[in-house]
């Protein structure tokens, strides 16, 4: 398969592997399109270690919890200085929530504003691969910091590091639960048994370790079964977090609880394993990232994301040879996406998801959004950032997206911004920048001919091509 | 411009011109139309999924079954159960669905599954709703409507703003779900149309989603014909508002709102519904009770709002899977294999529970950890697409669910 012309290429750099061209981008891709692409997936976030949960975050919280439970507690006891307290919850409870709402503003803000769409995409690829949706506030005030500290540090490290990143971080352990999964034959399931005071049953909870399995490393059909599960689920125990009564800035912080252990060796997908504590658990991950139904499985969601949803099997080939060889070194397995000649078939096969469409409209203007109700229309589409429906993340596959109510709604929220973004420019020349190449006659025309600056702006946006990438 | 355009330019355009006033309201949910304009004689299929496996021993608890108590313990629900028969109970927030048991306009098959669920939700999901092998993209619904194709066209109508793979397939479909109204008569949805007219995709898919906007302009302008006198109608909530939540009152205007499509003259015939939140791992009894009041919320608008049709309306709940017969250590359940599926409709036959019950004993357990399944899920399908929707049996046993011989359609539903 040849690669098309260069104009081509810095056009799909741009919208296919990007997330949209911003004014001058395509140019700027235009002299090495793959060296363009290439030179992102050496970017990194962090310099040094980034917190599970930055201070900020890790007292708001605490001064949530405190004032939650001063609250609950008098109000439990009928005492009406429940009354004077919740003003307190209330002031809580509304910090929380403008540091939420700054987390999801500031990652759409970076995805408008970002030099290195594509290294933006890689991330956010990653971030929606190990999914944690939102719950009650304290998860989701989690979801921000997660990103931060246990995703974009290590898109374009290792594969294995990323996946003990993402799956002891507190989100994770909050997501799916592992926070309260006790051994049952631990010193703490012991230890509780014998008192009398609580009649609450503590035992095992599954869900972290079967996700683990289905969703971010081997996939369904890796080859595990339900004793697998379970196994892996007690050597897990023990996995914790740093709660809120913890020193602010030990909140949030991964820890191991022996007591809560299950003892014992454990077998996993046939191979056993004798070390104890902490060690147990992240050996099973280590391994597990090694195995080749993980390449497998990943390499295809890859080409899957940033191709077609029924991706050519030559360019799965090359990404899962690419992470093979390299030990899942995932800068690599960027490069060998970026230069897989698969990947750059003229034809626009993905249709963008309703925050890639946001997104790519704020670029193609060089604008970003201000505000939180800026952000709004996501819900309305389905797609509210942080609010991922389940553990598998967003659907992928245009027929999710591309319905009768997904296109209204696109139309809406067009025919509301297109007028207020336009301002004095030109929208044909707004069309060549954020299309390029990929700009067909008939939308260059229908743009041409609009009556006016923010119709033809609209009618970029809602073109078929600007649609997908 | 294509012809279609212009029809659902003009339809939209005399709507306004009657009802100018009512534009400004959005669209508003009370105001779906008189139960009068029920298109007479047109059989309604509702499929609702539960999405994350509902826990069918919550649903309908067996408060008969002695072993029931001891496994669930702090989540058993006993003495609150809504009482049935000495075998099971009912959740005590499902008092719509109790209620129409006791009128004969509802039934449950309380140990359903599809045959090899496995314990994957995704994966069961995508079983649950295309019923077929890998190779097969569409949905059993979606199929099941392709085998009627002569004849008066059925109308499809997927509720939220991401398609249910039930519904995707070969047979184009409608999708709505509450927000702002777009100006359908407006340039630019023309122009847009005009840019499509040649994108097997976007092109009808657009095209439909008008059409659902001019019927619910529709509904709006007779609200607003309806209310003109009352002084409070300028302040009546927008649909973006009252229909959103998790509030038994936004889930029983939903269910008003989606009456309103199916009452519709060629609105529409056969609605999928997705509710999702019901993979309860910890603490399960308080977010489960808040799911099932929405759900019987919804079902009580959806009766509510069909009226008269609910008599020729068939509903059916399910789930891709149950939940583990225990307890587990965070006060919830994991994954399991049987679930409880819940059969809803004016025009029910009379009849019990359906399906064996296999016990909860310790030695009847699958795999010494999940209720067992008596009935294959499909054949609960199949049951109700034959009796109720007239869909051919061989086409249910071959291109609807392959492979189905086996599990024959049940008799005497509808």
């Amino acid at each position: 398969m040849a690669l098309p012309d260069r104009e081509l290429q810095a056009a799909i750099a741009a919208t296919r592997f990007g997330l949209g061209a911003r004014p001058g981008e395509i140019a700027a891709a235009r002299g090495d399109p793959q060296a363009f692409l290439l030179a992102q997936t050496r970017r990194m976030d962090a310099s040094g270690p980034v917190r599970a949960l930055p201070r900020e975050r890790a007292e708001a919280l605490q001064t949530f919890r405190q004032a939650q439970a001063a609250f609950l507690e008098a109000n439990q006891r009928q005492d009406r200085k429940a009354l004077d307290l919740r003003p307190e919850l209330n002031t809580a409870r509304s910090v929380l929530r403008d540091q939420i709402a700054a987390d999801v503003l500031e990652r759409a803000a970076r995805g408008a504003t970002t030099e290195a769409g594509f290294a933006e995409r890689w991330a956010l690829f990653w971030a929606n691969h190990f999914s944690v949706g939102a719950g009650n506030f304290v998860r989701t005030a989690t979801i921000g910091p997660y990103e931060a500290a246990a995703i974009r540090p290590h898109v374009f490290g290792r594969f294995a590091d990323l996946l003990v990143a993402a799956e002891t971080h507190p989100a994770m352990l909050i997501y799916l639960d592992q926070n309260g999964s006790v051994g049952p034959d631990s010193p703490l399931a012991q230890r509780m048994a014998r008192g009398k005071a609580t009649q609450r049953q503590v035992g095992l909870n599954e869900n972290l370790a079967r996700e683990i399995l289905e969703l971010h490393t081997v996939g369904v059909d890796g080859g595990y079964t339900q004793a697998d599960v379970t196994e892996f689920a007690r050597a897990l125990t023990g996995l914790t977090f740093r709660g809120f009564n913890a020193p602010t800035e030990q909140v949030g912080e991964t820890y191991f609880r022996q007591i809560a252990h299950q003892p014992g060796p454990r077998s996993v997908m046939g191979v056993t394993y004798e070390v104890e504590g902490e060690a147990q658990a992240l050996a099973i991950l280590n391994d597990l990232a090694a195995r080749p139904q993980t390449a497998r499985f990943i390499s295809r969601k890859i080409a899957r994301h940033f191709v077609a949803d029924d991706p050519p099997p030559a360019l799965v080939a090359r990404l899962e040879a690419a992470w093979r060889k390299t030990d899942g070194a995932l800068d690599q397995v960027a490069a060998a996406l970026v230069t897989s000649c698969e990947a750059w078939a003229p034809e626009p096969a993905k249709f963008k998801t309703p925050y890639e469409f946001m997104v790519s409209s704020w670029r193609a203007v060089g604008a970003a959004p201000r505000k939180p109700a800026d952000l709004a229309m996501l819900t309305a589409m389905g797609h509210r950032p942080f609010y991922a429906p389940s553990p598998e993340g967003w659907p992928e596959e245009a027929a999710a997206w591309a319905t009768p109510d997904g296109v209204i709604k696109r139309l809406v929220w067009t025919q509301d911004y297109a007028p207020r973004a336009i301002g004095a420019a030109d929208p044909s020349k707004i069309a060549v920048e954020a299309l390029g190449a990929r700009l067909r006659p008939a939308t260059a025309a229908a743009v041409a001919r609009a009556e006016s600056r923010a119709e033809g702006f609209a009618l970029l946006l809602m073109s078929p091509e600007f649609q997908r990438r | 411009m294509t012809s279609s355009t212009q029809a659902f330019a003009s339809s939209a355009l005399s709507r306004r011109r009657l009802l100018a006033a009512g534009a400004g309201l959005g669209l508003a949910l009370q105001m779906w139309g008189p139960r009068a304009l029920a298109a007479p004689g047109r059989r309604k299929f509702v499929l609702v999924i539960l999405r994350g496996a509902a826990d069918g021993l919550s649903i309908t608890p067996p408060v008969g079954d002695r072993a029931y108590a001891p496994l669930r313990r702090e989540l058993a629900i006993t003495e609150a159960a809504l009482p049935l028969d000495g075998d099971f109970g009912m959740h005590p927030e499902l008092k719509t669905v109790h209620r129409l048991i006791g009128v004969g306009q509802g039934r449950f098959a309380p140990a359903v599954a599809m045959p090899a669920a496995g314990r994957s939700h995704f994966e069961a999901q995508d079983h649950l709703e295309c019923a077929a092998g890998d190779d097969v993209s569409s949905g059993w619904l979606n199929r099941a409507m392709a085998s009627l194709g002569r004849g008066a066209p059925v109308e499809g109508l997927s509720v939220g703003p991401v398609a249910p793979l039930v519904l995707r397939g070969p047979v184009a479909t409608s999708s709505w779900s509450p927000g702002r109204a777009v100006e359908t008569a407006a340039r630019l949805p023309m122009l847009v149309q005009d840019l499509y007219a040649d994108d097997p995709m976007l092109g009808p898919a657009l095209a439909r989603g008008l059409k659902t906007e001019v019927l619910a302009q529709a509904n709006l302008a007779r609200l607003a014909a309806d209310s003109a006198d009352t002084p409070e109608a300028p302040n009546a909530p927008r649909v973006s508002r009252g229909l959103l939540g998790d509030s038994r009152e936004a889930a029983t205007r939903l269910g008003d709102a989606v009456a309103g499509f199916m009452r519709e003259e060629s609105g529409a015939d056969v609605v999928a519904i997705s509710l999702d939140g019901f993979d309860t791992h910890a603490n399960q009894a308080g977010a489960l009770s808040r799911r099932l009041a929405y759900l019987d919320s919804l079902l009580g608008g959806l009766q509510s709002g069909l009226g008269q049709g609910w008599g020729e309306t068939v509903v059916l709940v399910v789930t891709e899977f149950g939940r583990t017969a225990r307890v587990n250590g965070t006060l919830g359940t994991d994954h399991g294999t049987a679930s409880t599926a819940l059969l809803l409709g004016g025009g029910l036959k009379p009849g019990g529970v359906i399906g064996d019950w296999p016990t909860l004993q310790e030695s009847r357990l699958f795999e010494n950890r999940d209720l067992a399944s008596t009935t294959d899920l499909r054949s609960l399908f199949k049951g109700v697409l034959a009796a109720h929707m007239d869909v051919d049996r061989r086409a249910l046993d071959t291109t609807i669910f392959p492979d189905s011989a086996k599990a024959p359609p049940i008799l005497g539903l509808v």
